[in-house]
């Protein structure tokens, strides 16, 4: 899609990826790939372990079995010889600075304004000069179109405003990857589409996004890939007009038929 | 949503409120017992003012004469001086034992939560009666390894003076109570606080001292106000030690001497009575500074939306799941990629 084509390895690879809370087994061995430059839309009923995988991604969660890598890196484990080493603390922190991560509830940090959300990780985990930080951040805010709420504090702006604000953070750190969980879940109606809106133009930037969604006009717009996932596996994948337009499997027909 | 029962605004009537219902004008209801009331408690209180004003054992001339006494005013430095040293110990452990409590670690949460034990659980009189006996004990400390010729042994009254001995006793008393507010502070910050700062790769201790404790502060300071004024009159204890240079254990010894106790207990109480008073006004401010950020004005919604107010649809059930026909979400359409 963009000319960031540098490795040839996917974004994101996750080949029979498990994970158990327990007992409960939540992913059973997920596959999966997304290439670079691609949005993959993750749905399905709530429990079937897509915001998990999400989650595992950046190594929020650990890996039971399988391996799960991000351009070309295993995540949250370092593979010497035949052994697999957790990684310590600060190598972990390092991974996630490349992925960007937005939260069902957008978790911008209330005792900071607009902009500070935004500078804070460029200039504490980064060390860019604050004054670039600045200079960037209010870039950023523009392109989700808060230029003028800079100052505001979360508390002040709308659930929508929230919304991107914490892309915009997201942004700041200069991902390779976005992940969305669920990010238009806990907004009002008639906030959701500004949200979207600012999604789509990241997606037509060529930035690779995973986006749980309940959104199956957005996934069908902008997904290259859609993903329906039941129970922690993956049910049924492919392009979003033939999965939304044609399921095969019946779990798939069964929740289509509910939220369609 | 059947049409009868829908209730239209006639076109007649003004919909922005021009067409208001005449202002009440009731006589109000008296409240007799509230004003009698009142009179009783004013009166009561000139009484007791006059009476005191006029009454010898308060002997106001003794009052008079000691309140700016260099004495005084010395020992009042030395309580602040307690009051400050023991709080700030107390505030640095308090934050630690508090992280140890919240480990991962069982043995590091167990002595943390053994020291509370100790330290709640028997009286700061008699805490501060041990740390005056501390020399008694260990009259030496030893550095060095265990079981083998010390290194270095210094004398410990020579080192530690009674001073030090009281702000260690008080601070670790207080060190216990802080551990819990601190916690509480803690864990009152919203998971998805700490989730967002570790996604964004900071690491733990950015998170903490950037993203949690600031936070917690809203839940912490409120507390710590009161843990401090009560340090401040619970210096009052460091005679136990036994440690006389502060701001009661002055004020007792010059009534010893000029047989006059009952002013000189009210010179040390307007001294404690001017602290505290300053002590709630910073606590004030320091409020006010932690809460930024929450709970002022209500978000604005639809302001500067991406021009995004839906018109209303028929699917009502399910109105996500296709995009409104009138938002953009759909009228950018697929030919953008």
């Amino acid at each position: 899609m963009t000319a960031a084509v540098a490795s040839d390895a996917p974004m994101v690879y996750a080949d029979r990826v498990s994970k158990s809370f327990g007992s409960n087994e939540v992913l059973k061995s997920i596959s999966l790939t997304v290439p670079r430059g691609e949005v993959m839309c993750l749905v399905g009923p709530s429990g079937s372990g897509k915001s998990t995988f999400l989650r595992c991604i950046n190594h929020l969660e650990r890996v039971d079995a399988g391996r799960l890598s991000v351009d070309g890196v295993l995540v949250g484990y370092e593979e010497r010889g035949d052994k697999l080493y957790e990684l310590k603390p600060r190598e972990a922190a390092r991974q996630r600075r490349d992925i960007g991560m937005v939260f069902q509830r957008f978790n911008l940090f209330p005792h900071m304004t607009a902009l500070e959300n935004i500078v804070e990780a460029p200039i504490r985990v980064n060390k860019v000069k604050k004054d670039a930080a600045i200079t960037h951040g209010r870039e950023l805010l523009a392109r989700v179109g808060l230029a003028e709420k800079e100052d505001a504090y979360p508390a002040h702006l709308s659930g929508g405003q929230q919304q991107r604000v914490a892309i915009a953070r997201a942004l700041a750190m200069e991902p390779k990857l976005m992940l969305f969980d669920e990010p238009t879940s806990a907004l009002d109606p008639e906030l959701v589409g500004e949200v979207l809106d600012v999604m789509k133009g990241l997606a037509d930037s060529g930035m690779t996004m995973i986006v749980v969604t309940h959104e199956m006009g957005f996934a069908r717009e902008v997904a290259d890939q859609l993903v329906f996932m039941d129970g922690g596996v993956v049910v049924e994948s492919g392009d979003p007009d033939e999965v939304l337009g044609n399921p095969q499997h019946q779990r798939t027909k069964a929740f289509l038929s509910k939220v369609l | 949503m059947s049409d009868s029962r829908r209730s239209v605004t006639p076109a007649s009537v003004s919909p922005n409120g021009t067409d208001q219902a005449e202002a009440i004008r009731a006589i109000r209801l008296r409240h007799p017992w509230r004003n009698i009331v009142a009179v009783v408690l004013v009166a009561v209180l000139v009484l007791f003012i006059v009476d005191a004003s006029q009454r010898d054992a308060y002997s106001w001339d003794n009052f008079a004469k000691f309140i700016f006494d260099k004495r005084i005013s010395q020992a009042a430095g030395y309580t602040l001086l307690l009051t400050v040293y023991s709080m700030i110990i107390a505030i640095i452990l308090g934050v630690t034992l508090a992280v140890m409590r919240l480990s991962d670690n069982p043995v590091v949460t167990g002595i943390a939560w053994l020291y509370l034990w100790v330290f709640r659980g028997t009286p700061v009189y008699v805490q501060l009666v041990f740390w005056g006996l501390f020399s008694t004990i260990y009259s030496t400390i030893d550095l060095g390894i265990p079981f083998a010729e010390p290194w270095l042994s210094l004398d410990t009254n020579a080192i530690i003076s009674v001073f030090w001995l009281a702000v260690i006793g008080l601070a670790l008393n207080e060190s216990a109570y802080m551990a819990e507010i601190v916690r509480a502070g803690i864990l009152s910050v919203d998971k998805g606080q700490d989730e967002a700062a570790t996604a964004l790769g900071m690491s733990w201790l950015q998170t903490m001292t950037r993203v949690v404790i600031p936070q917690a502060m809203r839940i912490i300071i409120p507390p710590t106000g009161n843990e401090v004024i009560s340090m401040l009159k619970t210096t009052s204890l460091v005679a136990a030690v036994p440690f006389s240079f502060d701001l009661y254990g002055r004020s007792r010894d010059i009534s010893a001497v000029i047989f006059d106790p009952i002013p000189l207990l009210l010179v040390a109480s307007a001294w404690y009575l001017l602290f505290t008073s300053i002590l709630m006004v910073g606590q004030y401010f320091l409020e006010k500074r932690f809460s930024r950020g929450v709970g002022q004005a209500r978000p604005e919604k639809n302001d500067n939306a991406t021009g995004t107010i839906p018109l209303v649809t028929g699917v009502i059930d399910t109105p996500r799941s296709e995009p409104d026909p009138g938002t953009d979400t759909d009228a950018s359409g697929k030919e953008h990629r």
